[in-house]
């Protein structure tokens, strides 16, 4: 691997890994307070983008980029007030299954409203070049952009968190909901705009993403997975967790595709060049595999290793 | 600790009518009746199970109540716990329910209402127990038991209640730090706000209280001064001696 090709793959693995914590801490404050994985939190990804696309073509990216977010973050908070908080009442599964549920009428929608091919959501013009060169490749600006928006929203978040009366009340909520509530909190308006504002980063990660990755009605199905994997590995509830996981399989996967290295590889310093005949057909298969091609299920194999020997997760406190 | 006599002709501020509450499906509070006047320390006394605890939750809204609650003029039932926080009554559970990761101060801050402090500022508090100050940035779950109890007390006090309910306080807690908390209830009553506590300790409640009441199996079998109590030997072996 090459300087140039290393350079780029850990800003890749930065950018990918931001983006990935974008969605990441919205749905890890969304298990802290209720308990439940959000299953349907691609889907308002899916919708950011979609929305960013349509809203694009009428009022330009850049407003799109503020209004998008904002109408995900509504439609989040209805999800809360009139879905999530009736079925509570029947305990932690109905509230999956209804997560579930409507993760899959919001791929039916996408797919009704926009159909089943991927949308042309380019990069916006103003954003449409090259920001710098390294090693005489460039750089796009869109992804420095991508990167400058991830951080701006993680820090105004962290301050909200940790600054303002505001984050107090969360954070206590997150523990003790009904302490905080007889202190005058309204408890369950709380959780609605944590909700909302979950979906909403969820929204700027799908708008911004959009252009990049391909705005098609299977990208929620195709990242959802891979949260959970995030959100598990960091530590169910952890923040810190979250983003140090998120960064973790950002660089799985941005190096895992540049690794072109297979067990023939390995083999083949050792002096040894072809497969043993006597371990059969499926083991030659596998003598040429490359870590390109295990790349997707590197997460997946990291997860079970974490759920056998550290269920915890890495900052996790339950067990 | 002296025991001021009651001011019978101070305004009902808390008036519980026929009150009855539900766990789930069990049936926990039969008809309660039960007053609480302006600047008055009554005391709750009862075995576990009597249905004390139960009577303050129902009164904040936690469960599901039938009955009246009228407090200033207004029902209470049906309302939300945090709407009847804001009508001025304030609740320091059993539990202690500190938050455990926020630091003394933070604790402090969330009792706050939106209009700012009221009859006690943050460094009044502060002057009560100078041990707060001193570890306003601790982690509040660092703090000693009598600590955290004072925490909790001091954090529902910062949002002006009219009045305050407090349950079992004294639980678990050193001589010191119960006779500690005594004068700190009986200072709070001196500024006007009612105090309705839950005790087992029947020394202090039987001290500071203007007036008690006995629960027995969710109903109250007994209303009357600390001296009559002390008078009734037949209330205290069947409701309150184990």
């Amino acid at each position: 691997m090459g300087l140039d090709v290393l350079s780029f793959s850990i800003l890749n693995s930065v950018l990918y890994g931001m983006l990935l914590f974008l969605l990441a801490s919205g749905l890890t404050l969304i298990f802290s307070m209720m308990g439940v994985l959000n299953f349907a939190h691609a889907s308002f990804f899916m919708v950011g983008a979609y929305l960013g696309y349509e809203l694009s073509k009428d009022i330009g990216f850049f407003p799109a980029l503020v209004l998008a977010p904002l109408i995900v973050g509504v439609l989040g908070a209805l999800v809360e007030r009139y879905g999530l908080r009736r079925v509570h009442r029947f305990g932690h599964l109905g509230e999956l299954l209804f997560t579930f549920g409507l993760a899959f009428v919001i791929e039916e929608a996408v797919q009704m409203i926009w159909g089943r091919s991927s949308q042309n959501f380019g990069v916006p013009a103003a954003l449409d070049f090259t920001a710098f060169e390294l090693f005489g490749t460039g750089y796009p600006a869109f992804r420095v952009f991508m990167l400058v928006v991830a951080v701006a929203v993680f820090a105004g978040l962290w301050l909200l968190l940790t600054k303002t009366r505001v984050g107090l009340i969360v954070k206590a909520s997150l523990t003790h909901p009904e302490m905080v509530s007889m202190l005058g909190h309204n408890v369950p308006m709380v959780f609605m705009a944590v909700f909302g504002v979950g979906s909403a980063l969820a929204g700027i990660a799908g708008v911004i993403a959009g252009p990049v990755l391909v705005t098609q009605p299977s990208m929620a199905a195709s990242l959802g997975p891979i949260l959970f994997v995030i959100v598990v590995v960091g530590g169910l509830g952890s923040l810190s967790g979250a983003f140090i996981a998120s960064l973790i399989i950002g660089f799985i996967q941005t190096f895992a595709v540049a690794i072109d290295l297979s067990v023939r590889d390995v083999f083949g310093w050792l002096g040894v060049s072809e497969a043993p005949t006597f371990l059969g057909p499926v083991f030659t298969d596998a003598w040429g595999v490359s870590v390109a091609q295990l790349g997707p299920v590197i997460p997946y194999l990291l997860l079970v290793v974490m759920l056998i020997f550290r269920p915890a997760g890495l900052v996790g406190k339950r067990g | 600790m002296s025991r001021p006599e009651t001011d019978i002709r101070a305004e009902t501020l808390l008036g519980i009518r026929d009150l009855e509450a539900w766990y789930g499906k069990s049936h926990i509070l039969h008809g309660v009746t039960l007053d609480v006047r302006r600047g008055e320390i009554v005391s709750l006394l009862g075995r576990n199970g009597a249905g004390r605890s139960t009577l303050l939750k129902a009164v904040m809204g936690a469960i599901r109540t039938t009955g009246r609650v009228d407090f200033a003029g207004t029902d209470l039932v049906g309302r939300k716990p945090h709407q009847i926080a804001h009508a001025g009554i304030g609740y320091v559970p059993e539990s202690r329910d500190v938050f455990p990761e926020l630091t003394v101060r933070e604790n402090l801050i969330l009792g706050l209402k939106p209009g700012g402090e009221g009859r006690w500022s943050l460094e009044e508090i502060y002057d009560l127990f100078p041990v707060l100050r001193t570890r306003a940035d601790t982690r509040a779950g660092a703090l000693s038991g009598g600590e955290q109890q004072m925490l909790t007390i001091c954090r529902t006090l910062i949002g002006d209640p009219e009045l305050i309910m407090v349950d079992e306080p004294t639980e678990g807690l050193a001589p010191k730090m119960v006779a500690a908390i005594g004068t700190l209830l009986e200072r709070i009553a001196a500024r006007g706000v009612s105090i309705l506590l839950v005790e087992q300790k029947l020394v202090i409640a039987l001290d500071i209280s203007h007036r008690v009441y006995v629960m027995g199996h969710g109903e109250i079998v007994f209303e009357g001064t600390p001296a009559a109590l002390m008078q009734s030997a037949e209330v205290r072996a069947e409701w309150l001696e184990v």
